[in-house]
């Protein structure tokens, strides 16, 4: 075998080719990240805008130039009604959200760490998440009132069904093996769901509870359109009513804003608690 | 921790007619075993031939299974399995006091690391470990308990060969010292020899072989008696 393979690298062509240097592939992945970029897009969206208020291109009283919507934005503000309508929505979705949260994780827990909890509940969720949840608002206008009560009920449905199902989704997909080594280090039962039970959860709890942030405010906007008498919907059904389309930009904006960062604050603590996770990817 | 004489008298563990099934195939049928205190015995078989499954009714792990027979073992069991089996968010040390009480755990867990040749390691996470590194961290799991019995089941099965003889020597160095009575399943021959003072080959359910080892001997002759319990003919070139 090494005879031969001397014998051939002897010859000239083989030489010559030995000599090639190592071209580097075509690199097919997208390569390195531009900085800023999750920024880079709304920049280039809002320049646009103003460019073409800027030029007349826009009706001013369809799309107001983005200077009208900061304007009106600061003379809500410090008439006080804009503090008025966003205080009451974040408390309506907060509500709403943190009853949402505990009833998916302690119904996730029943049902994924009992077999009775299972037979109760899982079924339970299911159905109900057939049933479009902004379906229910005429049902619970009747029950509970055109108050809060039931905007905050709502809420808490549209949030507590997307982190029942993945929390649940991931405590039934807790490796059984890890089952056996708390049988076999004698952990308690407390221990076992400390230990392994919530930190196993922890990823699928995750992916749910920014579908249930998103949610809340998806719920949000519903309610307080249809059946308001405050609140960051109310301002803008009210806007609408007497044209005023730069109030209106005023509620999505701060729509989007809440949006983006309640869902960057629930992405840090994914980060800070999954530390561990970011050794497996590297 | 020096061995009792009384526990040399008394038998670690003692299975009389353990019988286990599945559907309808017997796995274990009617097993009598007595093993003494402090002893390294290896139990080898084909696949299927019911190692695990004894040692896992041993371990009280086969829940559901049906069978029958009398099973005594002792009250601090430890188990290592095939894989290292470490929790992936929870740190090394946390890992190896995991379940354990008291104000000293984390001081007893230190110094199972130390033991095992992981000091220095227990802020690490289980997935920065190397294969044998975390097979270490799982055997100091298995220590820091003060087991009276370890079971393994083919501890070092997934590991290269390299780090199963590092793994072979730092495992007897383990048992020389604290002296627990070893079960170890395996369907390496060899390791069984390095490894065991007494080997029990298993077949159909049964104990087919009960060989004592002298280290004093030489291997070859355990080699190819256990090899021809079980049903392998080597050509000796």
């Amino acid at each position: 075998m090494t005879a031969v393979t001397t014998a051939t690298t002897g010859t000239a062509p083989v030489a010559a080719e030995e000599s090639h240097r190592v071209r580097p592939r075509r690199r097919l992945s997208p390569g390195r990240r531009l900085p800023a970029a999750r920024l880079a897009g709304p920049l280039v969206f809002l320049a646009a805008w103003a460019i073409a208020s800027a030029a007349g291109q826009l009706d001013p009283n369809a799309i107001p130039a983005p200077w009208t919507v900061l304007d009106t934005a600061v003379r809500l503000w410090t008439a006080g009604t804009l503090r008025t309508d966003i205080l009451t929505s974040v408390e309506r979705a907060g509500y709403g959200f943190a009853i949402g949260l505990t009833a998916g994780v302690l119904l996730a827990l029943a049902s994924g760490l009992t077999r009775t909890g299972e037979a109760l509940i899982d079924g339970t969720v299911q159905i109900n998440r057939a049933i479009p949840t902004l379906g229910l608002i005429p049902l619970f206008i009747l029950w509970l009132g055109i108050g809060e009560t039931f905007k905050i009920a709502i809420i808490a449905i549209v949030v507590y069904i997307p982190i029942y199902l993945n929390t649940h989704a991931a405590l039934a997909a807790i490796d059984s093996r890890y089952v056996e080594l708390a049988e076999v280090l004698g952990l308690s039962r407390l221990q076992f769901i400390r230990q392994i039970v919530i930190p196993g959860a922890l990823p699928g709890f995750f992916v749910g509870l920014r579908l249930g942030v998103t949610g809340s405010w998806l719920g949000l906007v519903v309610l307080e359109q249809i059946n308001a008498t405050s609140g960051l919907g109310y301002m803008m059904f009210q806007a609408q009513n007497y044209g005023r389309s730069d109030i209106i930009l005023v509620g999505l904006l701060i729509y989007g804003v809440f949006g983006l960062v309640s869902d960057t604050v629930v992405r840090v603590i994914e980060r800070r608690v999954l530390s561990w996770r970011r050794t497996l990817s590297s | 921790m020096a061995p009792h004489t009384e526990q040399l008298t008394r038998p670690a563990v003692r299975l009389r007619g353990l019988t286990r099934s599945f559907g309808d195939r017997t796995v274990l049928d009617g097993i009598d075993l007595d093993v003494p205190a402090g002893q390294f015995t290896a139990l080898l078989g084909h696949s299927g031939s019911g190692k695990s499954t004894l040692l896992r009714a041993v371990a009280g792990l086969d829940h559901g299974v049906a069978g029958s027979g009398q099973l005594t073992a002792p009250e601090r069991v430890s188990v290592v399995f095939q894989d290292s089996r470490l929790l992936p968010w929870r740190r090394v040390l946390d890992n190896v006091v995991l379940g354990l009480d008291g104000k000293d755990a984390y001081d007893r867990g230190r110094a199972a690391l130390e033991e095992v040749g992981l000091g220095g390691r227990e802020r690490a996470w289980p997935g920065e470990l190397s294969g044998g590194e975390a097979q270490r961290a799982a055997l100091a799991r298995s220590l820091v308990r003060e087991p009276e019995l370890l079971l393994a089941d083919e501890p070092f099965g997934a590991l290269d060969a390299l780090t199963r003889i590092k793994m072979h020597h730092l495992l007897r160095e383990l048992w020389k010292r604290h002296r627990p009575s070893v079960l170890l399943v395996t369907h390496d021959v060899d390791e069984a020899i390095v490894l065991a003072d007494r080997v029990l080959v298993l077949e159909k359910g049964r104990v087919g072989l009960d060989l004592t080892i002298d280290h004093e001997h030489p291997r070859g002759g355990y080699r190819s008696r256990l090899l021809a319990a079980l049903g392998v003919t080597e050509d000796v070139a």
